[in-house]
């Protein structure tokens, strides 16, 4: 782990893995502002007290503690992108349904667009890369696939995930308190649906 | 007690302080680009640090105001008139009940910051009134025909005028290497402070894009993606970095050569296309 200038105003935590982030992440959320990305942990604040916060504390146990709610998320698998997930992957279309559900997500990191959340931990096999070409508009509530992630774009935006599926869960919501669904450690578990409503 | 907008002009925002603290939320900050300016506003009016004031972007607001009102203009520099008669840039003016104040053509910098005694009292979303343009999040950019409501006069005026902070010619602001100055070739590190940077058209709230020398890269891997601040000068391909303004996202996957000083920052705001900024480089905290 290192240390890393960020401006005046801030530091940025590099680590070797996402665990390890997100381990000092749930050390310091409580005690800085801190954003948490795939390696990283931002604070913001004067940089020389950042860095003795940083000297005196531990990364917390993300296993434990950390570990949040189960949150379900209906899903109906009629994503455009089935086809060409299945073919990277040489799973059937029930297959990739099956490994999307079959194994729960969790919450690494936000930060594309409110509410986005980077999902990690799935099924090995739904690693697929990017649409060679990014749509100019994704609707809201599309479920995709992009490398080892998995997400739910919560409102229509450009985007170059694979899309799998859809739902009707509001991922943001500036009338809830938190407005985003899934914060950082909580499970994600998809669940089938043919109407994208709960069951 | 409000302002009729007759004319927004060219792209015209309510701003206030911003929504910090919410970026776990995937929520960024937007506020004010030029808060410095938004300062000044306040002073001038007696407005706490909150209140929301209208950012211009290259002027051509027209205001009606429907009761009283004390306003200021400071940021860009324009012309400003109140029902044809010039008022002064800096120095709060009484608009009364039926005139008419126009934000005329920002000829020096490029954002005028408008201010009313009160505040506008726009709904707040999650805190704060700034519109931020890349999430959606706040008031809709103001359109004609917006009536926009203006709070109770707060305090008594802090100073009487304020000074223009903007020169003609090169932009220079201070930076701090990092924290992916490792990611990019000596050379690249070196021409980045020296070069003459062209501000490109296609700037906006969520970055002010730069074109200049190509930034040769020393490790080509892709980055994962890591928050950002404002200020932070991402290098999205090799001759296009891009100063990251107040709507960026919260995370980004392009590495981050240098941070602009956060008060600095505010200069690039008023900083037109085709003008020219140059980066000093400032130690490590």
């Amino acid at each position: 782990m290192k240390v890393l200038p960020c401006g005046d105003r801030a530091v940025l935590i590099d680590c070797a893995s996402l665990d390890e982030a997100q381990g000092w992440f749930a050390a310091l959320h409580d005690e800085a502002d801190a954003v948490l990305g795939a390696r990283t942990v931002l604070l913001r604040g004067e940089p020389s007290d950042l860095r003795a916060l940083v000297d005196r504390s531990e990364p917390g146990d993300i296993t434990a503690a950390e570990a949040g709610d189960e949150i379900e998320i209906p899903v109906t698998y009629d994503g455009p992108d089935l086809a060409d997930v299945a073919s990277h992957t040489g799973l059937s279309e029930d297959e990739i349904v099956a490994a999307h559900t079959g194994t729960p997500w969790t919450v690494a990191f936000g930060g594309f667009a409110p509410g986005f959340a980077y999902l990690v931990g799935g099924d090995e096999r739904l690693a697929v890369p990017r649409r060679e070409s990014p749509r100019t508009s994704v609707p809201a509530g599309s479920v995709g696939l992009a490398g080892e992630f998995s997400g739910v774009y919560p409102r229509s935006s450009p985007g170059g995930w694979q899309l799998i599926g859809r739902t009707d869960a509001v991922m943001f919501d500036v009338d809830r308190d938190p407005p985003a669904l899934l914060a950082p450690s909580a499970q994600v578990r998809f669940v089938e649906t043919r109407s994208g409503q709960a069951p | 007690v409000s302002l009729l907008v007759i004319d927004p002009g060219h792209l015209t925002l309510v701003q206030d302080a911003g929504r910090p603290g919410l970026g776990v939320q995937g929520v960024g900050a937007a506020g004010a680009f030029d808060r410095t300016a938004m300062r000044q506003l306040h002073a001038l009016l007696g407005d706490p640090p909150e209140a929301a004031v209208l950012e211009v972007l290259a002027g051509g607001l027209k205001l009606r105001a429907e009761a009283d009102h004390r306003l200021a203009v400071t940021g860009g520099i324009g012309p400003v008139h109140v029902d044809g008669e010039h008022v002064e840039h800096g120095r709060a003016f009484v608009a009364r009940a039926g005139q008419e104040v126009l934000v005329g053509p920002v000829g020096l910098g490029l954002r005028a910051y408008v201010g009313v005694a009160g505040g506008l009292e726009v709904d707040p979303v999650l805190g704060s009134r700034s519109a931020d343009t890349m999430s959606g999040l706040g008031p809709p950019r103001v359109a004609a025909g917006d009536v926009l409501e203006v709070g109770p006069p707060a305090h008594p005026a802090e100073v009487e005028d304020v000074p223009a902070l903007l020169t003609s010619g090169v932009t220079t602001v201070s930076a701090i290497p990092g924290p992916r100055d490792d990611w990019f070739t000596d050379d690249a590190v070196r021409a980045f402070f020296s070069a003459q940077w062209t501000v490109s058209a296609r700037s906006d709230r969520i970055g002010v894009r730069l074109e200049g020398p190509s930034l040769e890269r020393r490790v080509t891997d892709e980055l994962p993606s890591e928050p950002c601040v404002r200020g932070s000068v991402q290098v999205v391909s090799a001759g296009t970095p891009v100063v990251l303004g107040p709507d960026h996202p919260v995370t980004g996957g392009y590495p981050v050569i240098v941070v602009v000083l956060d008060d600095h920052v505010d200069r690039l705001a008023q900083v037109r296309p085709g003008e020219t900024v140059r980066f000093t480089r400032q130690p490590s905290p």
